[in-house]
């Protein structure tokens, strides 16, 4: 219910940003349409942890600058690749291990591999990361960890990791 | 002030600029599917990012107090690039893995290289 709510919440904040109206009238059609919306995902059943992921959303603001820095980062290094003459690539299929438990937080991993330029994943099985990347020889093994790391934070706060 | 706004204001568009040319490139070098993805993943975090800072500092510096609707365009950049880091890996993760599935193998210099 709470869930719910908060969904209802931040589509009426959204709504109100983007309208730029405040007469009754479309404030009535912004609630309506909200409320609707919420009715529609409640039925979906798609109103869970996974669907409206409120309790991550603070630790993942906290995320956001050091992902930006790694993205930046890891622009200038492929950028740096690109306008080298001789192309210095060496891609390559690896595995990386990610330390997510829940379908949620290995989004959150999977995709800011692939944020950052130089790596992509191809797909995800368990705790197993397929990575495509552009250069395996220098692939920064305590940058990934780092990553993983952060994203199991994100995932479920700083309670001290089981292993 | 305005000065050193407008030196920002340009800096953030030629960097942008900048990322958007030398993604383009990598795409057009790059030997495969799999790698020009890399490439193609600057133009829409970078490229794009440093372009819609350019924007935001622009709308920032245009702003006259009192008016709301500077802030509604300001956050509607925010939002722009918020979706685009939601779905870009996405898109680009998709490319792969169809590019995967569907049996193209991924370019490797490995043999040249000895390693």
């Amino acid at each position: 219910m709470l869930r719910a709510i908060g969904l209802g919440v931040v589509l009426f904040g959204f709504w109100l940003t983007l309208s730029g109206h405040y007469t009754p009238l479309l404030l009535g059609f912004g609630v309506g349409s909200c409320v609707l919306v919420v009715y529609i995902a409640a039925r979906m059943e798609v109103v869970d942890q996974e669907g409206v992921p409120l309790h991550v959303t603070g630790r993942f603001f906290s995320y956001l600058p050091w992902l930006m820095k790694e993205i930046f980062v890891a622009n200038v290094e492929v950028a740096k690749v690109i306008l080298d003459p001789k192309l210095p690539i060496s891609p390559r299929i690896v595995v990386f291990h990610g330390s997510q438990d829940t379908d949620l937080g290995r989004a959150i991993y999977a995709n800011s591999i692939t944020l950052t330029p130089g790596t992509i994943t191809t797909g995800v099985a368990g705790h197993e990361f397929e990575i495509h990347a552009l250069r395996a020889a220098d692939l920064e093994t305590d940058e990934q960890q780092q990553m993983d790391v952060r994203c199991t934070r994100v995932e479920r706060g700083r309670r001290e990791r089981a292993s | 002030m305005d000065l050193a706004f407008d030196v920002l204001i340009w800096g953030s568009l030629g960097l942008g600029l900048f990322f958007m040319l030398v993604g383009t490139i990598g795409i057009l070098r790059m030997p495969d599917v799999y790698t020009r993805l890399h490439a193609a993943g600057m133009t829409d975090t970078m490229g794009a990012g440093f372009l819609l800072l350019g924007m935001a500092l622009y709308t920032v510096e245009e702003m006259v107090p009192g008016h709301t609707s500077y802030w509604t365009v300001l956050v509607r950049l925010v939002l722009v690039y918020a979706f685009l880091l939601f779905t870009s890996p996405i898109a680009t993760h998709a490319l792969a893995r169809a590019g995967l599935a569907g049996g193209v193998e991924p370019w490797t210099n490995d043999a040249e290289e000895g390693t």
